[in-house]
């Protein structure tokens, strides 16, 4: 591991005194003569310029003098029938001086969470270590290791990131989708290809998280979301390092032996050199020595991988190696949209990938240029779409993509008000991801169009030139 | 079987966060805030093992104490107890062991469970071990001002005494 783990935040005294005295009372704990702790609410005076805290003896109860008391202030704000919600506490720690009827102390320490300051997913996170510091203890005292557990339905999601397969299936269908409408369609073949493509997914996915708590990216984000920081199975203990590579390995693994059968079955110098680069990109995206994402090509990376490589891919097995300009330029919207998921989900995680020393775009460029690039890039997608159909290269169904507007608007909105907020952002990315996914179908529905009408009414021009 | 003075149950049973106080290793005293669930005999609050430091406290020094003093906890009340207590750490099972006092839980906070619904997104925060307190001594303020001696309940005899 590069670092260690996040701890939670610490407070310094003269700041947990100042929060202590923003609560109307405080609980007084102590250490009775029986060895119990005693606690009773009392109104405490502060003084922040000297550091002191007084306030009256409760009446019946003996404070001792010349030991460590402590004040706590908590605070929650009841929601019926949901429970509550604003929790905040701090604890101010000193030694207890009694005269008359008072007793005072100069804070000495303090802890506390506020989560208007730190939300409650960051707080979580920072406490990993304490988690795994519980169950190390407990394997020693049974003698035998004791893990966090997930039922096994939930733990291969969250493993896998099963969800975004979505950015494999959107582009290899289209890929088949185009070539279909050129004539060239074959079941089989076009199953595998689904199916090894996702493999290759999955592999990269695994794999991800392999290389990045290797190079201790993951372990060095405490505001992971479900977008981004990685799967954290590892982190959690839920999976360890060794399992998690030898799952990457069993994918890429049966990713191989259906990119062979492919070879074997509709073989072709085409397929051979996109299949030999996926591989590469996918492998070397994080792995090294190529390490693409830490050298700031992750971006370019998934954007050629989960466009030109993918759709080129799927097309040239159905047209057993045939080239040609439609599925390349339907690929590159499909490119833009993916690598902006990739992109934005970037952007929460850029403090701890520039501590990794993961060069993403978010890490080297200003907030300003971030937010404009994530515009300019959307904008170039739709107006190769747009471009495409144009110069007739894409049927003019395609446009149907364009109904995804609206959510690139969303997108691009949200950025700037959320872009430090990593919990504000996940609904960006979730729309995000999104765009993609419905930009995506609906090219595939454009497509599909495409082949009923040229079954139907062959002779109604779909394609401007 | 321990007793309670019925007011103290009631509160008990009204609040939904208490303080609870252990002792640390340096024999300081450490509050955290915790809901407190009442079964009529024993209280038992819920730590997950991401801020399971108390339950180190507590396996060291099972003496705590038990407060509720938040009248905007308690539906307004502005009577206060604090229930000290020996405290027992139930962790045969972190992943659902404690599900067992999940319908006591549900009554203070009825969100607990959809949050439970969705534990892929927070697997660690369910991975909980049980606090099982047995109150052995009440201290009890009717009208939560602390300049006032506090009602003292003795939980294993019957007897009240004056602080």
């Amino acid at each position: 591991m590069a670092e260690p783990l996040p701890r939670t935040p610490v407070l310094d005294a003269s700041e947990g005194l100042a929060k202590l005295a923003t609560y109307p009372f405080q609980i007084l704990a102590f250490i009775g003569p029986d060895g119990y702790p005693v606690s009773v609410a009392v109104e405490a005076t502060t003084d922040p310029a000297s550091g002191v805290v007084s306030f009256g003896a409760p009446a019946g109860l003996t404070v001792p003098a010349d030991a460590d008391v402590s004040l706590t202030g908590s605070h929650i704000r009841p929601q019926p029938g949901y429970g509550y919600d604003e929790r905040r506490h701090v604890t101010v720690w000193g030694r207890a001086a009694t005269d008359g009827g008072r007793v005072t102390f100069r804070a000495a320490r303090a802890w506390g969470w506020d989560e208007s300051e730190v939300s409650f997913f960051e707080y979580s996170e920072r406490s990993v270590a304490q988690s795994r510091r519980y169950f190390d203890a407990l394997s020693a005292e049974r003698g035998t290791p004791v893990k966090p557990r997930l039922s096994f339905g939930w733990l291969a999601l969250r493993t896998t990131r099963l969800p975004f397969l979505t950015a494999t299936f959107v582009p290899v269908i289209l890929g088949i989708a185009i070539a279909a409408r050129q004539g060239a369609f074959d079941l089989v073949t076009a199953v595998l290809t689904v199916v090894g493509a996702a493999f290759v997914q999955l592999g990269l996915n695994v794999a991800n998280d392999v290389f990045d708590t290797v190079q201790g990216a993951d372990d060095a984000n405490v505001t992971p979301t479900q977008f981004s920081g990685g799967s954290r199975v590892i982190q959690y203990g839920l999976v360890s390092l060794r399992q998690m590579a030898g799952l990457a390995t069993l994918f890429y693994l049966a990713a191989a032996l259906i990119g062979l059968l492919l070879l074997a079955l509709r073989g072709s110098p085409a397929l051979l050199a996109i299949g030999v680069i996926g591989f590469i990109v996918s492998i070397g995206y994080t792995a090294p020595p190529l390490k693409l994402v830490y050298r700031g090509l992750g971006e370019i990376a998934v954007a050629i991988g989960f466009g030109p490589l993918m759709l080129l891919g799927a097309y040239v097995v159905q047209t057993r190696g045939a080239l040609s300009w439609e599925p390349f330029v339907a690929s590159l919207p499909i490119a833009l949209l993916v690598a902006l998921i990739l992109y934005v989900n970037e952007i929460p995680d850029r403090r701890s990938d520039a501590r990794a020393g993961k060069r993403t775009l978010p890490v080297r460029l200003p907030k300003a240029t971030v937010v404009n690039g994530y515009r300019a890039a959307a904008v170039a997608s739709y107006a190769i779409l747009v471009g495409g159909v144009a110069v007739g290269v894409l049927p003019i169904p395609a446009l149907l993509a364009l109904l995804t507007i609206p959510l690139a608007l969303r997108v691009s909105r949200g950025l700037e008000p959320n872009y430090d907020n990593p919990y504000g952002l996940m609904a960006v990315m979730g729309v995000n991801v999104k765009l993609h996914l419905y930009a995506g179908l609906l090219l595939l529905a454009g497509y599909l169009v495409v082949l009923i009408a040229g079954a139907i009414a062959p002779s109604v021009p779909l394609f401007l030139r | 079987m321990t007793t309670l003075p019925e007011p103290v149950e009631r509160l008990l049973d009204a609040a939904l966060v208490g303080e609870l106080t252990v002792v640390d290793g340096t024999g300081h005293p450490v509050t955290y805030p915790l809901i407190p669930l009442y079964d009529g005999e024993r209280i038992y609050m819920t730590s997950s093992t991401l801020f399971s430091k108390k339950l180190e406290h507590i396996k060291a020094n099972p003496r705590v104490a038990v407060s509720i003093t938040d009248p905007v906890a308690v539906g307004g009340r502005t009577d206060r107890a604090t229930i000290q207590g020996d405290a027992r750490v139930m962790e045969e099972d972190p992943h659902g062991g404690w599900e067992r006092i999940l319908p006591i839980w549900e009554k203070k906070e009825p969100a607990i469970v959809a949050f439970l619904k969705a534990r892929v997104a927070l697997p660690l925060f369910f991975e909980r071990s049980l606090i099982e307190i047995t109150p052995r001594r009440s201290l009890y303020w009717s009208d939560g001002d602390a300049a006032v001696a506090p009602l003292v309940a003795v939980a294993e005899g019957n007897g009240k005494e004056a602080a």
